[in-house]
Formats: structure tokens, C-alpha cells, sequence
């Protein structure tokens, strides 16, 4: 028989990894709750780093500070473009460097790899040095469109050319042998299966451009986006309304993860018919698919 | 006609991102290297291999660079010993937790960072209930965390910890469980199977989180901003101030070419050492 203590002891062991885990897992979201916390605080003065009392005043007029607004604005046009131009660039440079063997592989992969092991600061300077020195380009809306697509690029390319990694090549093959032309077998086939990679690297850029703050405060000159509006509040108090405008995305953001788990389910599904109905034939001919 | 088409494919393909990544990464770090070697002021700058701007930059800043280095170091160091345990629980233990794990682990992404940092100014401020207790264990004997290095160490641990936990939790995940069994059954002891089976396995993970973590930390400046003082400021609030306050070109050119070299060696040093795969999927090169 086992004492109380050893009993405890033991138990304590065996579960040690997820008792630390459990902690790190709190550790992580600690941060969020302190923010949505308050989003619902009423600050008597300006600045909102005590706790006061509770209020849904902010939640109930989030929207009714002009100038985040605008910088809010500002950042969703600037996510949306950024995103729409380096998930296109860079799906075709994952199809490009999976799918094709040629020369010039190893530069191209090491310029993919560069900026993304480069410190943002780095970034953010030389795109700088590089406004200045040429001229031709006033900071503002444009130079930030220009950066943020250039750091997003890299990371839409290891997102895809995962996806790519896995995928099953004899799918195309059959579509080719029913007739399909190479056009038609990358829009009916390929570009569905790898659409939950695209996805998800399209989301990836979204929350990399729209929460940059570092390369966007060296090139943004007058032009304001969220997370620089933030940046300059800070010194004179940042309003209620910011943490709850941070909260609405971040509910918007949970809600696009999980409709893009959903849908990698589903092409996964789509993919997987395929040997499992090969491992029927010969065993029950005609049977229902499984799945 | 058809091969020649097959073979420029990739080069049409590649193209476009190519270029943006030349024009709009390359060559503004030739401007970059160009503008360090450069003297006068705004204005009327002049290119005269001006080298001077190097070591004067590097003897007046040197404390901050070696300060950078440490707390990214530091906060690297905490950052593994706390994504470890997380990653393996995940990967092994997890089971049907194991999406709202992973769940917990980007969560933060999807909030802004400069938000989080603030919350982080909250949460180690003087009256938080985290401070307090802190002090009462006898970790913060002054009662301040705010404003001291651990501050800024434990912000940068918290903002590049998920870059640590997913590459690791991605290595972990792939291992062969009979891998493991067959240690257990070759009698290693549970501590034995972990140090000469699962940890060596990990290792890529480890060395891509490391890396992940180690270069945007000592580049960092928003957590020494919001959470130092005036005596933790590091290489990135340097080259921040002397570009966008003090317009003294050369110099913070001359700084973050030094970062990025210094960071780079370290990189090659790393990518020698376990193999480019860690960073960029089995395919690579």
C-alpha cells in the first residue's frame, strides 16, 4: 500500500508537465483578459491603468473618437491591400520553388528567408534610408503599402509551400488523364486543395500588417495607423475605446481562425476520399463511401 | 514551344515577389550601407567612406548593444524553459485539449502588440496584485518591477514566446512515438528516453524557436519604451531616436548595420549548426 504523501507525490509527477503547461497557458492569455477587463473600466482621469469601476460606456460608444477611427480605417485599407497583393506574389512564388526545379533556387530561397530572419528595426531603416535618399516617393499611404507587402511576402511563402509540401500530385495527374488542360486542373483541382493554405497565409499577412508597428513608425510620415495612433496616445492616455476596439478584433480574428480550421477540415476530407476508397476496391465493390 | 514554356514558368512565377524583394528589401540596404558612410548633416550629406561613423557610433552606444544582446539572450533562455513544457504537453499529453492549446498559444497574436505590452505595464505596475505578491515571495525586493530590466525581459519573453512554443510543439509532434517505446523497452529510465531520444529529436525546433525568438527580441524597442527606464534602453530605441528624433542618418544607419551583421553571423553560426530545414521545412535548398 501506498502512503497518502507517495500517492501525492506520484501524482504530482505525472501530471507535472501539464500542471506547467496549464500555468504557461494562463501566462499567455493573461495579457487578453487584463485588456478586455478594461475595455470595461471608467477611468477618472486620462489614463487607464488603474482600475475604477465598471462600465459599458466605451463598449456602448466605441466608435466615437474621429481620429482612431480614421487610423483605424487607415489600417484596415492598408491590411486589406497588403494582404490581397503578397498572398498572390507569394503563393506564386511557393508554386514556383515546390513545383519547378531550375536555376536559381538557392538565392531565391535565401531571399525569401532573409527579411524574415532581418530585426524589424533593421527593416524599417533601410526602407527609410532608401525614401530619402531616392525622393521619389513622399512618406504616407504608399511607402507603408510598400513595406508591409515586402515583410508579409516571405511569411505567405512558407505558409503555402507547406501546404504545397503535402499535396497529392496524382490528383492532377487524374484530372490531366480525364482531359482537363493545365488551366483547368489548377483551378478545379490544385488551387482548392491548397485554398486552406492560401487562407491561412492570407490571414497571417492580415495580423502581421495590421498590428505592425515598428517598420510602419520609420516610413509612415503623417499618415496614422492603429497601432501608431496607439503609439502616440500613450504619452497623453489611451482611450477606453482602444482596448475595445483591440478586443472587437481580436473576436473578429478568433471567428476567421476558426472558419479557416473548418475549411482546412473540409478539403481535408476532400482529399482523403481518395485512398480510402482505394483500399475498398477489390473488398466491397459498390459499397457506400465511408465518408 | 511547350518545354520552353515549362521552363520559364518558375521565372514568371517568381517574378513579381522577386522584384518587390529586391527593389523594396535589397536595395534599400545598399542605401542603408551607403547613408552610414556618409558625413555631414541633413541636407548636405556627402558619401566620403566616412568609417568614422561606425566606430564612433559603436563606442558611444556600445552599452546598449551589449544590453540588447542580454536581454535578448535572458529573455530567450526563459522563453524556451517555458515553451518546452508547453509544446510536449501539447504534443503528447494534450489530447482533446490539444486545439484549445494551440488555441491559447497564437491568442496573443491576434491582439495588438503594443496593447499587450500596456497590459503588461498594468500588470507589473506598482499596486498590481502580481507585483505584490512578488514582493511578498521575496522576487522584488523593492516593490518596483516596472522600469527595471526584468520588466523589459519579461516583456520580450512574452511577446516572442509563441515563435518559441510553435516550431518546438512542430518538431515534437513529428517524432515517431516508437521511438520512445523502444527506448522504454530497451530500459531508459522516463528521464533517459527524454535526454537521448525525445530532446535530440526536438533539436530543429529548438534551434528554429531560439532563433525566432532571439532576433526580433534584440531588435525590439517597444517593450524597453513601455516597460523600461531611461537605463534599459536598448540598440533598437538608439536607432529609432537617432533616425526619427534626432535625423542623424549616418549614424543610426551605421547602428543597425552592425544589428543586422552581428545577427546575421549568428544566424549563418545557427543554420550551419542544425541545417537550414529548422527554419524553412524539409525542402529547402
Amino acid at each position: 500500500m501506498e502512503s497518502r504523501g507517495a500517492q501525492a507525490w506520484r501524482w504530482l509527477r505525472e501530471h507535472a508537465v501539464n500542471i506547467v503547461a496549464a500555468l504557461v497557458v494562463f501566462y499567455l492569455l493573461l495579457p487578453i483578459a487584463v485588456i478586455l477587463l478594461f475595455s470595461f473600466n471608467d477611468p477618472s482621469g486620462r489614463y487607464n491603468y488603474t482600475w475604477v469601476g465598471f462600465t459599458f460606456e466605451h463598449w456602448a460608444h466605441a466608435f466615437s473618437r474621429p481620429e482612431l477611427n480614421e487610423a483605424l480605417v487607415t489600417s484596415l485599407k492598408l491590411a486589406l491591400l497588403a494582404t490581397v497583393i503578397s498572398t498572390i506574389v507569394g503563393t506564386m512564388m511557393a508554386l514556383a520553388l515546390v513545383r519547378h526545379q531550375f536555376f536559381g533556387r538557392r538565392p531565391a530561397n535565401f531571399l525569401i528567408v532573409i527579411p524574415m530572419a532581418t530585426p524589424e528595426v533593421v527593416m524599417g531603416a533601410a526602407l527609410l534610408s532608401f525614401f530619402l535618399l531616392i525622393g521619389t516617393f513622399s512618406l504616407g499611404f504608399e511607402t507603408l503599402l510598400i513595406a508591409h507587402v515586402m515583410f508579409c511576402i516571405s511569411f505567405v511563402v512558407v505558409v503555402v509551400r507547406s501546404r504545397l509540401i503535402g499535396f497529392d500530385r496524382s490528383l492532377e495527374e487524374a484530372a490531366r488523364d480525364l482531359g482537363a488542360s493545365s488551366f483547368q486542373t489548377f483551378r478545379l483541382v490544385t488551387l482548392p486543395l491548397i485554398m486552406p493554405g492560401i487562407f491561412g497565409a492570407a490571414m497571417l499577412a492580415f495580423a502581421l500588417s495590421i498590428d505592425d508597428f515598428v517598420i510602419s513608425n520609420f516610413n509612415s510620415g503623417t499618415t496614422v495607423t492603429f497601432p501608431l495612433y496607439i503609439f502616440g496616445a500613450a504619452q497623453r492616455g489611451i482611450p477606453v475605446e482602444v482596448n475595445v476596439i483591440a478586443m472587437i478584433l481580436f473576436f473578429f480574428t478568433v471567428a476567421a481562425m476558426g472558419f479557416a480550421t473548418w475549411q482546412q477540415r473540409r478539403a481535408e476530407k476532400m482529399a482523403s476520399v481518395r485512398p480510402e476508397q482505394e483500399a475498398g476496391i477489390g473488398v466491397a465493390v459498390g459499397a457506400p463511401a465511408a465518408t | 514551344m511547350s518545354s520552353l514554356r515549362r521552363r520559364l514558368s518558375p521565372y514568371f512565377l517568381l517574378g513579381p515577389g522577386t522584384i518587390w524583394l529586391i527593389v523594396f528589401f535589397v536595395v534599400p540596404l545598399y542605401f542603408m550601407a551607403k547613408l552610414s558612410l556618409e558625413s555631414g548633416a541633413v541636407g548636405s550629406l556627402e558619401f566620403d567612406w566616412n568609417w568614422s561613423n561606425y566606430s564612433e557610433a559603436l563606442s558611444e552606444y556600445d552599452t546598449q548593444f551589449v544590453r540588447s544582446f542580454v536581454y535578448a539572450g535572458a529573455a530567450t533562455l526563459l522563453a524556451l524553459v517555458i515553451a518546452y513544457p508547453l509544446a510536449y504537453a501539447i504534443a503528447f499529453k494534450a489530447g482533446r485539449w490539444r486545439n484549445v492549446m494551440l488555441f491559447a498559444v497564437v491568442a496573443p497574436f491576434f491582439t495588438t502588440y503594443l496593447i499587450r505590452t500596456i497590459a503588461w505595464e498594468t500588470i507589473l505596475s506598482d499596486e498590481s496584485p502580481v507585483t505584490e505578491f512578488l514582493h511578498a515571495v521575496g522576487l522584488a525586493p523593492s516593490g518596483h518591477i516596472l522600469a527595471t530590466s526584468w520588466a523589459v525581459i519579461a516583456g520580450l519573453t512574452y511577446n516572442f514566446l509563441p515563435f518559441m512554443i510553435l516550431p518546438i510543439y512542430a518538431s515534437l509532434e513529428r517524432i515517431d512515438v516508437r521511438l520512445i517505446e523502444a527506448g522504454k523497452d530497451l530500459y531508459a529510465s522516463a528521464a533517459q528516453t527524454f535526454l537521448r531520444v525525445t530532446l535530440p529529436l526536438s533539436a530543429p525546433g529548438v534551434v528554429a524557436g531560439t532563433l525566432l525568438t532571439f532576433i526580433p527580441a534584440a531588435g525590439d524597442y517597444v517593450n524597453a519604451q513601455f516597460l523600461g527606464g531611461a537605463g534599459n534602453r536598448m540598440i533598437g530605441n538608439v536607432i529609432q531616436s537617432l533616425y526619427l528624433s534626432q535625423a542623424d542618418y549616418p549614424s543610426a544607419a551605421a547602428l543597425s548595420f552592425v544589428l543586422m551583421a552581428l545577427i546575421m553571423i549568428a544566424v549563418v553560426i545557427y543554420i550551419r549548426f542544425a541545417g537550414s530545414e529548422a527554419l524553412m521545412g524539409e525542402d529547402t535548398v
